[in-house]
């Protein structure tokens, strides 16, 4: 794997919700309530058990706090961090029905998770060799979990991965005020310490190594191989300087350095949760007017509520109803041609007119990859994405599939259910073909 | 407003929060910024032979993240000269005339509490208490607890102390004794005008699990101390009331242990305490708490229309009863709001793992509002205990048909008691 580079952009940014000190973290775990049964655990997609962990907290038994945290998510910390709390384990608290604030449970399970970074705690250690080996395609979280989940169970494991690093969008995509490439691959790090997970970076699949010769490797495979380049209008003058994708760019800011020297304006297309950390992340690098531009209403945009609450807190702007088609400049991006869009997004006539602009994110959604699974027959695909069961089990048999390639892009958190309840089918399917 | 004046023992004072004889009556300079906050009376640090003390000398247990639940300390008598505090003694009484300065006293002979009773009463003290108490360190040497654990030599000593005194003479009884009535009867016979309970129970308050050596920690020893705080006011409301509801116990009481605002205060007098005292708390919060303890009283005596204190003393007392007069037919049951209820489900864990398995999911999987079997319900309170919202569960009486009956009266006279419950057959 290749280290970081030293200077990047997303240096720039403090901690949104900077660590809990021992005492901060001893007050809010003593509020729990500790409830039977809790919603929180239902709320959360692994089913962390998060009055456990928090009352270990209480009671000084931090190392059983982690543990807790990381035997049903083995990217508790970087979860702990990037998880959309508001709208799950937190927004579940029972004290939102009582009017008393939420237990602030991502930062607890920081605040523990951490302790087992910094301590280096040796929590896990590899079962006993199973003589089974497992390919994992793609680096990324859903990988990440079932690769650790496949080392307790002593499979020998190796993930393929065609960037330079692992951790997927954890490293590239993840807003820097959540959490910073380098904190991603601290835990990279700490998920290789259980041993015997065997890296190969720089290798796509299929194109430097096919899925006839994965197989042949291995006893199963797993695919983890996320989403495709952000899309694109498909407008006039897209391809001019100054326009490009929202992931993308973000993925060049977090590895390495932007130059927005002379950016006065930026539009970021789009109503999702990657255009909200762009405008964000833009307004941090200190660009003075950050616009949102999107087809729809405020109220029917699928980023989170309060993400968008703290853009707008940020300066950001917007222009609701409104439909980019066309770019114009000449070599870089000056403005872009837009129509007003009525409540069922019709074209408004007469309503075109220009925004200028001297950078335009296009946070339209990313491509999916499900083509370059082409080769293997019987695993299904619908919608770009691969088709796998509730425990990740495609078509074909000993073929799993987990993470965004399979739900269409979700959170941190899903993609480490799917790939930890993957690496259990999988052991079930090797153990019983053994 | 409610007159709030007290007179417990002969001793008048403008209200019944004194403080107890303790770090927070240690001098004069601490006294007067007492009385200015609003405490009615103060029981001196014990005052005897001027001793050494230890460092460190106290220790706290907290629970679920809220420190000094439980205290304890292993610090002795006063350690200031004797004409130090007398002078402070007279300086205080002539500034405060109307408030009570009670000198608590710990001496050995007789001919000690001779000279020290009269000493005390010449600095103008408006009573003594003998301090026949402290479970550390003076009853090694024969004073403090080793005294109050003997009935007989209390009895004397407290005979001495009222041969010797003209003000009134309280004795401070120790709770470390099994039954607390043959201690408060020995000082009634001994003549003494009131008796002070509790003093501190003897205790350690934890280990240090870094060393292994008990708290506090002096040095790489510790010693057994004097437990109190918040935790030990159940403890001292049952001795309170103990000799409150003997028929021949008659002499008055100025209750202690463990409390911390008006409402424990309240407590004590209504289980027959005729003044407070008070010290942990103002150990941990200062004395300006007194403002809410005066005020909260006073409201609360006013809402209940009660206009002196003697309009609450012992009002509890009578319903103090042995179990086996308590109504056995008397039946509540538990009932769930519904709509305040926030669906912890703790009231289900606790019934079904520490009481009568008798709180169950809600059949509908969406709804978290436990069901409360109620043909099974004993009435324990558990579930009431347990829930975080104030009034979402409450204990409601159920018509059974039957009435009263006791255990007494079923032995007695055959009285017919009610099917049990909680039994699930």
């Amino acid at each position: 794997m290749k280290p970081l580079a030293a200077d990047r952009s997303e240096s720039a940014f403090e901690d949104g919700k900077p660590a809990y000190t021992a005492t901060q973290a001893a007050a809010e775990a003593n509020r729990c309530l500790y409830c039977y049964d809790a919603p929180c655990i239902k709320a959360c997609p692994t089913a962390i058990d998060i009055p456990t962990f928090i009352r270990k907290i209480g009671t000084g038994n931090l190392r059983g706090s982690a543990k807790t945290i990381f035997d049903s998510n083995i990217l508790g910390m970087s979860c702990a961090r990037v998880c959309p709390v508001e709208v799950l384990c937190v927004g579940d608290c029972v004290y939102n029905h009582m009017g008393v604030p939420p237990i602030q449970i991502g930062r607890l399970q920081r605040y523990a998770t951490d302790a087992a970074f910094d301590k280096g705690w040796p929590l896990y250690e590899a079962g006993p060799d199973s003589g089974k080996s497992v390919g994992l395609v793609g680096g990324g979280p859903a990988s990440l979990a079932a690769a650790h989940r496949l080392r307790m169970l002593g499979h020998a494991v190796t993930i393929y991965e065609s960037r330079p690093t692992l951790g997927g969008l954890n490293t590239t995509g993840v807003a820097p005020y959540k959490m910073p490439a380098a904190r991603s691959m601290d835990e990279v790090e700490w998920i290789l310490s259980i041993g015997g997970i065997e890296v190969q970076t720089g290798v796509s699949v299929p194109a430097d190594l096919s899925w006839a010769e994965l197989e042949r490797r291995h006893d199963a495979l797993f695919i983890g191989i996320g989403l495709g380049p952000d899309s694109r209008l498909g407008a006039e003058g897209e391809q001019l300087s100054g326009v490009q994708g929202a992931v993308e760019w973000i993925e060049e800011m977090k590895l390495g350095l932007v130059d927005l020297s002379t950016v006065r304006r930026a539009l970021v297309i789009g109503g999702g949760n990657t255009a909200i950390d762009a405008v964000r992340e833009l307004r941090g690098l200190g660009v003075p007017d950050v616009r949102l531009v999107y087809r729809g209403q405020e109220e029917a945009m699928s980023g989170y509520r309060h993400e968008w609450l703290a853009a707008r807190k940020e300066g950001v702007s917007a222009h609701w109803g409104t439909q980019p088609v066309a770019f114009r400049g000449e070599g870089r991006v000056q403005a872009v041609r837009c129509l007003k869009l009525d409540a069922d997004k019709r074209p408004i006539p007469g309503s075109e007119h220009e925004l200028e602009a001297d950078l335009v994110l296009l946070a339209i959604g990313q491509g999916k990859l499900a083509s370059l699974v082409q080769d293997l027959v019987g695993v299904g695909v619908s919608g770009g994405r691969i088709q796998a069961d509730s425990r990740g089990a495609t078509g074909r048999l000993g073929v799993y599939a987990g993470g965004d390639c399979v739900n269409g892009g979700k959170e941190v958190v899903n993609a480490a259910a799917m790939g930890r309840d993957a690496a259990l089918a999988i052991h079930e399917y090797l153990s019983l073909g053994a | 407003m409610a007159d709030l004046t007290t007179t417990c023992a002969g001793i008048t004072s403008p209200n019944p929060f004194w403080l107890a004889s303790a770090p927070p009556t240690n001098s004069g300079e601490q006294v007067h910024r007492a009385f200015d906050a609003g405490w009615g009376g103060a029981v001196w640090k014990t005052l005897g032979q001027p001793i050494q003390n230890v460092s460190s000398r106290f220790g706290a247990i907290g629970y679920r993240g809220t420190p000094g639940v439980g205290f304890n300390n292993i610090e002795l008598i006063t350690d200031r000269p004797l004409e130090a505090n007398f002078r402070e003694i007279a300086e205080v009484k002539k500034r405060w005339p109307k408030h009570a300065v009670i000198a608590s006293l710990m001496v050995e002979t007789r001919e000690e509490w001779k000279e020290i009773i009269a000493r005390s009463e010449d600095a103008g003290a408006d009573g003594i208490e003998l301090n026949f108490g402290c479970p550390h360190g003076m009853c090694e040497r024969g004073m403090g607890s080793a005294v109050g654990q003997e009935p007989k030599v209390n009895e004397r000593i407290t005979g001495w102390a009222k041969e010797f005194a003209r003000v009134p003479v309280l004795v401070k009884l120790t709770p470390n004794v099994g039954d607390i009535v043959p201690h408060g009867m020995a000082a009634q016979r001994g003549g003494a005008d009131g008796v002070s309970l509790i003093n501190t129970i003897k205790s350690i308050i934890g280990v240090d699990l870094d060393r292994l050596v008990p708290n506090p920690r002096v040095g790489e020893r510790s010693s057994n101390g004097g437990y109190c705080g918040a935790a030990v006011r159940p403890i001292a409301l049952h001795m309170t009331a103990a000799l409150a509801r003997h028929p021949d116990f008659r002499i008055p009481i100025s209750g202690i242990g463990g409390i911390t605002n008006w409402r424990d205060a309240a407590e004590f007098l209504a289980l027959g305490a005729s003044s407070v005292q008070v010290c942990t708390e103002v150990m941990l919060r200062g004395y300006r708490i007194v403002g809410d303890m005066i005020e909260g009283l006073n409201t609360y005596m006013d809402e209940r229309g009660f206009q002196t204190l003697d309009d609450l003393i012992g009002k509890a007392v009578p319903a103090y009863s042995d179990w086996g007069d308590l109504d056995l037919n008397y039946e509540i049951v538990a009932k769930i709001d519904a709509n305040t209820c926030i669906g912890c489900q703790l009231c289900m864990v606790a019934c079904h793992d520490g009481a009568h398995q008798c709180i169950h999911p809600s059949p509908n999987a969406e709804v978290r509002v436990p069901v409360v079997d109620e043909a099974e319900c004993v009435g324990c309170n558990l579930c009431q205990i347990v829930c975080p919202v104030q009034g979402c569960i409450t204990m409601e009486q159920v018509d059974n048909g039957h009435g009263p009956a006791s255990w007494n009266q079923h032995v007695e006279e055959g009285a017919v008691l009610r099917a049990k419950k909680g039994s699930h057959g």
